[in-house]
């Protein structure tokens, strides 16, 4: 029970956290690159993505901050839901726009947690010696 | 100055709450199903998708000006709530395994829900607003 409440703790803790950190690029992206394309939500759903498949390979089962990471920072950065709402709104304007965006955003999810558990596996050995 | 204080430390307490949420649901049913498909995640997004498509009805952040609740709940609950990045891992991890049409049925089915859900509750929003 009470490592249970320490993972939720954890959980919420990394949730707060990742979605300020997300809140801060979305701000930077529309205000770099205007308003147009929701540049920052492609690029953290990106960066999280690449985050959570480097994470959950460097990182060992049980290893401390794995929950924190995994589940609380890299869930609360990335988000689907913002992601669907932006392809609605695009979709208004073109739907070309919209499937290039929605469909772009899943491979290039996809590209970097293959890349990111890539470089995860290369720290195992070091940490096994 | 203050009012943007506000809304990150409202982004802050909507994340919190909406990794929580997240890592109770999606723990829960993958307990029940057995977690190798990735169902909790999926009903996760599915379900933030469609709440968030009726929220951007009924608080309106159509209209420029952001409405008082949006950074809470909208970029906060919801945004943290669902999750690209755990989506993206259960993905490769289904490739890894060498089950090809699990990994293809589990995009496919996250990204046609998640924009059903959202157009959803978008329509389900303009009937009862």
């Amino acid at each position: 029970m009470r490592s249970d409440a320490r993972a939720y703790l954890a959980v919420a803790a990394g949730g707060a956290l990742g979605s300020i950190a997300r809140h801060a690029v979305s701000l930077a992206a529309a205000s770099l690159l205007g308003p147009a394309f929701p540049w920052g939500t492609l690029a953290v759903n990106m960066i999280g993505s690449f985050l959570i498949g480097f994470a959950f390979r460097a990182l060992g089962p049980g290893e401390g901050g794995r929950v924190f990471l995994l589940a609380g920072f890299c869930g609360g950065f990335t988000t689907f839901s913002l992601l669907s709402l932006e392809t609605l709104d695009l979709a208004d304007r073109s739907s070309l726009l919209a499937v290039i965006y929605a469909g772009g955003s899943v491979l290039i999810a996809l590209g970097a947690v293959w890349l990111g558990h890539r470089l995860g596996a290369r720290l195992e050995p070091v940490r096994g010696s | 100055m203050l009012a943007h204080l506000l809304s990150f430390a409202a982004i802050a307490v909507g994340g919190a709450a909406g990794a929580a949420a997240r890592f109770w649901l999606a723990g829960r049913i993958d307990r029940s199903v057995g977690g190798a498909l990735g169902l909790g995640t999926l009903c996760v997004n599915v379900s933030g998708c469609a709440a968030i498509g009726l929220l951007s009805i009924l608080l309106d952040g159509s209209s420029g000006n952001q409405p008082s609740l949006w950074p809470l709940l909208v970029t906060g609950l919801l945004g943290s709530y669902t999750t690209v990045s755990a989506f993206s891992l259960q993905a490769l991890l289904l490739f890894e395994d060498r089950r090809l049409g699990a990994a293809l049925a589990h995009i496919a089915a996250s990204l046609l829900l998640c924009l059903a859900a959202a157009a959803g509750g978008r329509i389900f929003g303009l009937l009862v607003a």
